[in-house]
């Protein structure tokens, strides 16, 4: 990532509310908080990491980056185009500028489709390709990620894991965008496949100048492939920082905690070392505490964390947390 | 090295010039599967055959499926048994007409009510549910509530009322069936919808700027045939079951037009009389091509396995 780069995306008090509706009138008796509050920004040729626990937010809130849901509130700013306030027709006009690669290679790719014509979807949409330049085209992506170009006549159904997830990176390419969102892109390959497929993205990211929003929640790999991370708890984000930064002095409770279940590839060292465990469950979104989201399961929390929200302050170098006593 | 060398070098070959891989579909698998169903495949030559029948066998009958024999008139039981001296094959009712003319055009009118009556309602209820699953929310409410509606409705009265009202024509018995039957249709592609609209390659379309007719055009419908696909088949012989019961009552098709049904309650009122023939022929049809359809739709079942692979 090149220093001080222009940002490209941008998300400021990112909300995506679910609502929740009962009773025989169907009224509205309250929402799930998904994503309650959102503050970022992803420069040029970085990749952010999202991590956190299962139902936090991640996805929700890269979903929302790309509007696949309707924003509660807040915004996102694209270059300088507020992309939670544009009309369909605007909007549509910006797709083709951001993409989305996503978890579950079984799920992505339209299983009556030959190869070709999924991946030559957004050409159709987007540009005025003859059928034999979009063929040409289509053959390029796939040699451009690692697969031999003679496959556009067959089905999803004939490959492996790791190849239709090179299927859905070559669509997610197909019309050269600039920001795409990761969306746990190897939480569903085997452990061989994940590392090779987390090189092709990187490769590509280095071809084309890609930014990405990598969401995972596996931390060996966000360590690898982000340039920053930001954790998130509970639809919110708790800690922003880079990667070096947060992996050797993490700030944050939650953080800590997070990172000291990653185990460790030395027996010794594992035997030694000191686990953070947490306490209870993690509260529901439709219902999160006052004060601190995390006070109910932090092991450190004092009188002021149940009742304040802790605002989102800069700490360290470059790094955000949110908690009041984190130093 | 225990493969020879001009062994690899001509499987080499093979691959090489082998470009551009075609694939094979989840359609063609789906063929495969259903060719190695033995009785599906059977039914479809046998219920082949019985169209085809249908329509040349008869010009091999000297007689006409309007045709009065005066010979035989007031005396089926005597003299118009089956018989290939007479020319009546199935012998005759008792008014005289041919039973095997009969038989074969009153197969064309059931097997026409069935297909007509499904494809109105398939079209009818793919586009229906797909649109309100696809939709969702309010819309999608308002217009399952109207099939519930309309399926609190006794269909059978109503759709009596309506012969009795405006006369009998197949063409009421096509739009009556029709718009009666499309409401099951709609439930089951509405359901499927559900669950098809939140896999990824439709977010992926979104996220692509695809519109969302073309969405359910390009992606959800595919995906739902496999089920309409079995649906229907076993639509069909429901329906011909239904227009065989209301023919039974004396409605339905106007004479001198047959079909089974109306074959059948015509052989079954008159079977004490020693004419078993005027019953067990167009008994016989009504079965086999009810089999037939029954088995096809098994294997269709078997062969389109709505299981993801």
């Amino acid at each position: 990532m090149p220093a001080n780069a222009e940002t490209l995306v941008r998300a400021e008090n990112l909300k995506v509310h679910f609502p929740i509706y009962s009773g025989i009138f169907r009224r509205q008796v309250g929402s799930v908080k998904a994503v309650d509050g959102l503050n970022f920004e992803i420069k040029r040729g970085e990749t952010l990491g999202l991590v956190g626990e299962s139902g936090c937010g991640k996805s929700t809130a890269g979903r929302a980056m790309l509007r696949l849901y309707e924003l509660t509130d807040g915004r996102i700013d694209f270059e300088g185009v507020d992309i939670a306030g544009l009309n369909k027709g605007d909007l549509r006009d910006i797709r083709p500028r951001m993409q989305m690669i996503f978890q579950d290679p079984q799920a992505c790719l339209n299983p009556r489709m030959t190869v070709g014509d999924i991946i030559a979807e957004p050409l159709i949409e987007h540009t005025k390709m003859s059928s034999k330049e979009q063929r040409e085209k289509v053959k390029s992506l796939l040699e451009s990620v690692g697969m031999n170009p003679d496959f556009v006549n067959r089905y999803p159904h004939e490959f492996s894991g790791g190849q239709r997830q090179r299927i859905g990176i070559a669509r997610a390419l197909a019309l050269e965008p600039d920001f795409i969102v990761c969306d746990e892109p190897i939480a569903a390959l085997d452990v061989s496949i994940q590392a090779q497929v987390v090189n092709l993205l990187q490769d590509i990211q280095e071809r084309m100048g890609l930014t990405y929003l990598f969401i995972s929640h596996d931390l060996s790999m966000v360590r690898h492939i982000a340039d920053r991370v930001a954790v998130m708890y509970l639809g919110r984000i708790v800690e922003l920082a880079p990667k070096e930064q947060l992996y050797k002095d993490p700030k944050h409770p939650y953080t800590k905690a997070l990172l000291s279940a990653v185990p460790v590839p030395d027996p010794e060292v594992e035997k030694t070392r000191e686990h953070i465990v947490l306490q209870g469950d993690v509260p529901s979104p439709a219902n999160p505490p006052k004060g601190c989201r995390f006070s109910t399961r932090c092991p450190v929390a004092k009188d002021k964390c149940f009742v304040d929200d802790p605002e989102w302050r800069k700490i360290g170098d470059g790094g955000f947390v949110a908690c009041h006593y984190a130093e | 090295m225990l493969v020879s060398k001009e062994k690899m070098a001509g499987v080499v070959d093979a691959v090489s010039n082998n470009k551009e891989i075609e694939g094979r579909s989840l359609w063609q698998d789906a063929i495969g599967r259903f060719q190695r169903n033995k009785a599906a495949v059977v039914s479809v030559f046998v219920l082949a055959f019985m169209v085809i029948w249908s329509f040349i066998g008869p010009a091999l009958s000297p007689w006409s499926y309007e045709e009065i024999d005066w010979n035989v008139i007031g005396n089926a039981a005597a003299a118009g048994f089956p018989s290939l001296e007479t020319g009546h094959f199935f012998g005759t009712d008792d008014l005289g007409r041919d039973i095997y003319a009969r038989t074969l055009q009153g197969t064309q009118i059931s097997l026409l009510v069935g297909l007509v009556g499904t494809a109105v309602a398939v079209i009818i209820g793919v586009l229906f549910g797909a649109t309100a699953g696809y939709v969702g929310g309010r819309v999608d409410n308002y217009m399952m509530r109207f099939v519930d509606f309309l399926m609190s409705i006794p269909y059978m009265f109503i759709l009596i009322i309506l012969f009795v009202m405006f006369g009998r024509s197949l063409w009421l018995l096509f739009a009556g069936l029709g718009a009666f039957a499309w409401m099951d249709m709609a439930r089951i592609v509405r359901g499927q919808t559900l669950s098809i609209k939140n896999k990824e390659y439709i977010e992926a379309s979104v996220a692509a700027g695809v519109g969302g007719f073309t969405i359910i055009m390009r992606h959800v419908l595919p995906n739902l045939l496999g089920i309409v696909a079995v649906y229907t088949t076993l639509l069909i012989p429901g329906l011909i079951m239904t227009e065989s019961f209301i023919s039974f009552l004396g409605l339905g098709v106007q004479e001198p037009l047959t079909s089974w049904g109306a074959l059948i309650s015509d052989g079954a009122k008159t079977i004490q009389y020693g004419t078993p023939w005027q019953l067990l022929f167009p008994l016989g049809f009504f079965i086999v091509g009810l089999f037939c359809f029954y088995f096809i739709g098994d294997g269709l079942r078997d062969a389109l396995d709505p299981k993801d692979r």
